[in-house]
C-alpha cells in the first residue's frame, strides 16, 4: 500500500510539474539559471541512475555482468541504434555473460 | 495558408515519433514488474505519471531496492525540466480551458521536440498535439503488453533485465551528453553515486548526485550554455541538412 501511496504521489507531482510550466509568470522560468539546472539536474539523475543500476546491489559496489551490458550498450548507441534495439543489446550482453558462467 | 492534416509535416513527423516512442513502452512495462511492481502500478505510472524519464527513475529506484519514497522523489527531480518545457508550449499555444491540463500531461521531451522543429505555427500546434497524444496512446498500450510479457518471462535475471535497465538509462541520458560540460557533469554525478553507495541506503545516492548536479547548473550557469540537458529522448529531426538542432533552446 505505501508502494501505491508513493506511485499517486508521484503522478500527482509530475501532473503539477507540467502544468506549473503553462500557469507561472513567463519571467519566472525564463530565468537562464533555473533552465540551467533543471538541464543539469536531467543530466546528473541520469548519470547517477544509470552506474546505481550498472553496479550498485543494496549497498555494496559489484561488477557483475550488468557491467558487460553498459559497455554493450553503449557500443550499439554509438553506433546510433534506436532506444528498443540498445535495450536488448543491453539484455542480451548481460543475459549471454551469465550463460558463460559470470555473476 | 495552412496545408491539409494529411501532408501536414507536424503531423507526419508527431506520428512517426508517436510510433518510435509508444514501440518502447515495451521495454518500461517489463522493466517494472522485474522490479517488483505489479501490472496495475506499472499501467498507472504510464496513464499518470506519463514521463518515460521519471518512469524509468521511479522503477530504477525500486529495482535497487530503494524506498518509495526515494522513488518518488528521483521521479519528481526529474520531471522539473517539464516545467520548463511547459513554459515554452505556452508561449506557442496559449492553451484555455480543458486544453491546458491536457497540454501538460503529454507535454514530454518528444511532443516539444516535435513542435518547436516547426516553425508554422499551426504546424507547431499539429505536431505538439499529434506526437503528444499519439505517443500517450501507444506508450500506455505498449507498457500493458511489456507488463503482461514481462509477468510471463519469470526469473528477471536470468533474461538480462537488469542489463536492460542499465541500457534504458544510458540511451536516455546518451542524447543530452552533446557538450564536454554535459559530459563532464554526467561523469561528476556518476562518482558522487559510487562514493554514496557504501554509506547511504539504496536509492539515497541518486539524490546525492541530483544535489551535485543542481549545485553544478546554479553556482556554475555562466560558464555553459543555458539548455544544457533539455535536449529530447529522440530527436524528431535528424540533422539532414548538417546544421545543429535548435529545438530545445
Amino acid at each position: 500500500m505505501t508502494l501505491w501511496f508513493w506511485i499517486i504521489v508521484a503522478c500527482v507531482v509530475g501532473f503539477l510539474t507540467k502544468l506549473v510550466g503553462y500557469l507561472v509568470p513567463r519571467k519566472w522560468l525564463e530565468n537562464p539559471r533555473v533552465a540551467r539546472v533543471a538541464g543539469t539536474l536531467t543530466i546528473g539523475l541520469l548519470a547517477s541512475l544509470t552506474l546505481a543500476n550498472t553496479v550498485a546491489t543494496g549497498q555494496q559496489l559489484v561488477l557483475d555482468s550488468r557491467l558487460g551490458a553498459l559497455v554493450a550498450a553503449a557500443v550499439a548507441l554509438w553506433l546510433k541504434a534506436p532506444f528498443l534495439v540498445v535495450v536488448i543489446v543491453g539484455a542480451a550482453a548481460a543475459a549471454g555473460l551469465r550463460l558463460l558462467g559470470l555473476p | 495558408m495552412s496545408t491539409p492534416l494529411r501532408q501536414s509535416p507536424g503531423a507526419r513527423v508527431g506520428l512517426s515519433i508517436a510510433v518510435a516512442t509508444g514501440l518502447y513502452g515495451i521495454s518500461f512495462g517489463a522493466l517494472s514488474v522485474a522490479s517488483g511492481l505489479d501490472v496495475w502500478q506499472t499501467q498507472a505510472l504510464s496513464l499518470l505519471l506519463f514521463s518515460g524519464g521519471s518512469q524509468f527513475a521511479f522503477i530504477g529506484v525500486i529495482a535497487g531496492g530503494g524506498t518509495p519514497v526515494a522513488a518518488a522523489s528521483a521521479a519528481a527531480l526529474l520531471g522539473i525540466r517539464n516545467a520548463v518545457y511547459g513554459m515554452q508550449m505556452n508561449v506557442l499555444l496559449h492553451p484555455t480551458g480543458w486544453r491546458r491540463p491536457a497540454a501538460a500531461h503529454v507535454t514530454i521531451d518528444e511532443s516539444l521536440a516535435t513542435s518547436t522543429g516547426q516553425t508554422d505555427p499551426v504546424e507547431q500546434t499539429r505536431g505538439f498535439w499529434v506526437a503528444g497524444v499519439g505517443i500517450f496512446v501507444l506508450w500506455n498500450l505498449f507498457t500493458l503488453v511489456g507488463a503482461l510479457a514481462g509477468d510471463a518471462l519469470g526469473d528477471p535475471k536470468q533474461w538480462g533485465l537488469d542489463g536492460a535497465a542499465v541500457a534504458a538509462f544510458l540511451a536516455l541520458l546518451w542524447p543530452r551528453l552533446r557538450s564536454r560540460e554535459a559530459a563532464a557533469i554526467a561523469v561528476v554525478s556518476a562518482l558522487a553515486t559510487i562514493l554514496a553507495v557504501p554509506f547511504v541506503p539504496p536509492g539515497v545516492p541518486i539524490l546525492v548526485a541530483a544535489v551535485v548536479a543542481a549545485a553544478i547548473g546554479w553556482f556554475g550557469y555562466r560558464s555553459g550554455s543555458e539548455g544544457e540537458g533539455l535536449e529530447p529522448d529522440i530527436d524528431p529531426y535528424p540533422r539532414s541538412d548538417g546544421s545543429d538542432r535548435t529545438a530545445a533552446s
